[in-house]
């Protein structure tokens, strides 16, 4: 029982991770319907660039806010440089430009950084943190970082001008430019705070998976997983998407490994996780693309 | 009328591939005469760019031609690939029985797939093939198929020799084999998109609905097409799998998917011969880049290990903004309007 409640509590932690990065998926689905393949990588990258500013000597949250910020002025320029000249380019060409993105971040991470697996530190105090026996330190200090910044973008986005400006202009981009909304810089700033809420879900994550230029393939996915489960239309549907997802795994996983203790037959267990994360994708896809808490698109034909 | 000026049209271009092909056949016959320029490591060498040929054809038929767009055909390389290693490895099956056997396991594979991604458009189709092609290698990891798989270790397998006692090295041989299937399979795409079928495809292509309302089974015809161009991949990865001599999951990554879509985006998307220059492309730039890597290293001193995937992201991106027709169709336009 207390090995379950663990298992939980651990999905519950890598929950936070893909909650985050769905909600960069989704926010920029929502004001552009593109899908951002390349996500992952530029949260790897960015936590690179903490990495390097810890190595040159800098205090973790001064990288932490450094990295974070340093992503959204990328996030910005990217959106800006690389994306605008293609708004009304056909499908592919859109994604072929991501999957380009992605395979830039990761091959000039590699480059600059070697593709050997580095440590990465975690901020929490080992000792009176976490509740011994079944949240570690680190898992309980992701869990409450992702749940501030959630907050944090919740009140921006609910409560400020610039927040209503910039739903504005991914629900209705003419009408909004009709009251005066720059609706071209309100999707670039919502790239950049993308970015940066990968870049705080990239410098979360390190510390568990170590960090090298192929540590986000896998959480990518998952987080896919999350923003379809949720409804990939919906910030908050991401968010709960996420903890869903990574709940199910962690409970699938140990399912698996009761399974072969009690049976001896295996079928299921770590080795499958991204299989586990393909079939919730395209379940998800064929079944209810909706998601949970997704709108039903109707398209009038 | 308008068959006989298009069959015109096509004539001279026609005489232009059996050349190429006919010197293709001859060259590796040189190895004897010249073994400094025709080498058994060349030979391998633009066999690789063959089969990277024919599962960039493979992807073509499906994103150029029939508008499904796949991220993900490295799994069907993948499943090609461990289809013929298990079945020489495990079954003592001869190497070239293993091409129609890849075909249509493969067929069913894409065949299958086909169905989910009937309700899937555009992005989301991207993201379910994103999906596949990430989750193979963990697949092909999995306990239950470790005894046919290998597991991590994967299967090292040996290079078939010629038949017949005909006097030819190994490397020439393979070499032979997979022009031959190339130059079929790149005839049957053609008789395929030049048919029925393929101005079926193309419709549903270009407004699937138009397609549905003239009477074409959409969805047959688009898991069909999925099935087909499987298959074709499929072939590329079980003809690999001889000439490489081995198959492990960790060589079959998303980054091979990377591979078949520059490969397609190079050749220009909807093109045939496009996707044979584009396989030719990618193995080109895969293989110059460690020789391009180490000049900057070495003689300009940059602490930067240049990889081929940097040079595939930038073209990737470049491509789309200034020629989404792909490289070669962009050279041949510049020509057109030079000449002009």
């Amino acid at each position: 029982m207390e090995q379950f409640l663990q298992q939980m509590a651990s999905g519950l932690a890598n929950g936070a991770i893909y909650a985050c990065v769905a909600l960069a998926l989704v926010m920029i689905f929502v004001s552009t319907d593109h899908i951002n393949f390349a996500q992952g990588e530029m949260a790897m990258f960015s936590t690179y660039l903490s990495w390097q500013l810890m190595t040159w000597g800098a205090n973790f949250w001064v990288a932490f806010v450094a990295a974070v910020l340093l992503s959204f002025v990328l996030g910005v320029v990217i959106e800006r440089v690389v994306l605008r000249p293609l708004h009304t380019a056909p499908v592919l060409s859109i994604v072929v430009v991501f999957i380009g993105l992605l395979a830039i971040c990761n091959s000039v991470a590699g480059a600059i950084w070697s593709y050997l697996l580095k440590e990465f530190p975690s901020p929490f105090p080992k000792t009176d943190f976490g509740i011994p026996g079944l949240i570690g330190p680190h898992q309980l200090g992701v869990v409450v970082i992702t749940l501030l910044v959630l907050t944090a973008l919740f009140v921006f986005f609910r409560y400020t001008p610039l927040g209503l400006a910039m739903r504005a202009a991914a629900q209705n981009p003419q009408m909004a430019r009709l009251v005066g909304v720059r609706v071209d810089w309100m999707l670039a700033l919502g790239w950049g705070l993308a970015a940066a809420v990968g870049a705080v879900a990239g410098i979360m994550v390190a510390h568990i998976v170590y960090l090298d230029p192929n540590m986000m393939g896998g959480i990518l996915l998952y987080a896919f997983a999350s923003a379809l489960v949720g409804g990939i239309s919906n910030p908050g549907g991401a968010v709960a998407g996420g903890f869903i997802v990574g709940v199910l795994e962690n409970l699938v996983a140990y399912l698996g490994s009761q399974l072969e203790k009690t049976t001896g037959v295996y079928i299921i267990g770590n080795g499958e996780k991204l299989t586990v994360a393909l079939i919730i994708v395209i379940f998800v896809l064929t079944v209810k693309p909706a998601g949970l808490f997704g709108r039903v698109v109707v398209k009038r034909v | 009328m308008a068959n006989a000026t298009a069959a015109a049209a096509l004539a001279p271009r026609r005489t232009w591939i059996w050349w190429v092909i006919g010197i293709a056949a001859v060259v590796p016959l040189l190895r004897g005469v010249v073994p400094d320029i025709v080498s058994d490591y060349r030979l391998f060498l633009v066999t690789t760019m063959m089969i990277a040929a024919i599962a960039v054809l493979g992807l073509n038929l499906l994103t150029g031609f029939n508008g499904q767009i796949s991220l993900g055909h490295g799994a069907f390389y993948a499943v090609g690939a461990y289809v013929a290693a298990v079945a020489m490895e495990q079954a003592n099956c001869p190497y070239w029985l293993t091409i129609p056997l890849a075909a249509v396991i493969c067929f069913g594979f894409g065949f299958l797939f086909g169905l989910p991604a009937l309700k899937l458009e555009g992005h989301y189709l991207a993201l379910a093939t994103f999906a596949l092609a990430l989750a193979v290698p963990q697949m092909l990891k999995y306990k239950w198929l470790e005894g046919l798989t290998g597991g991590v270790q994967g299967i090292v397998l040996s290079k078939p020799s010629a038949p017949f006692g005909l006097p030819l090295s190994e490397d020439q041989w393979l070499y032979y084999f997979t022009l031959t299937v190339m130059v079929v399979l790149y005839w049957a795409a053609h008789n395929i998109l030049n048919s029925r079928s393929g101005r079926a495809m193309k419709a549903i292509r270009d407004h699937q609905m138009a397609a549905d309302t003239m009477g074409i089974d959409t969805a047959r015809y688009k898991t069909v097409t999925f099935g087909i161009s499987a298959a074709y991949t499929g072939i590329a990865g079980a003809i690999s799998a001889s000439v490489i001599a081995f198959v492990a999951p960790d060589s079959f990554t998303f980054f091979l998917s990377i591979k078949f879509l520059i490969g397609l985006v190079v050749g220009g998307v909807g093109s045939l011969l496009g996707s044979v220059l584009g396989g030719i492309f990618y193995v080109l730039v895969d293989n110059s880049a460690q020789s391009l890597a180490q000049f900057i290293k070495r003689d300009l001193g940059l602490a930067f290990d240049l990889s081929a995937y940097t040079v595939f992201g930038v073209l990737l991106i470049l491509l789309m903004y200034f020629m989404p027709q792909g490289l070669a169709g962009g050279v041949i336009r510049l020509w057109r309007a030079i000449r002009r």
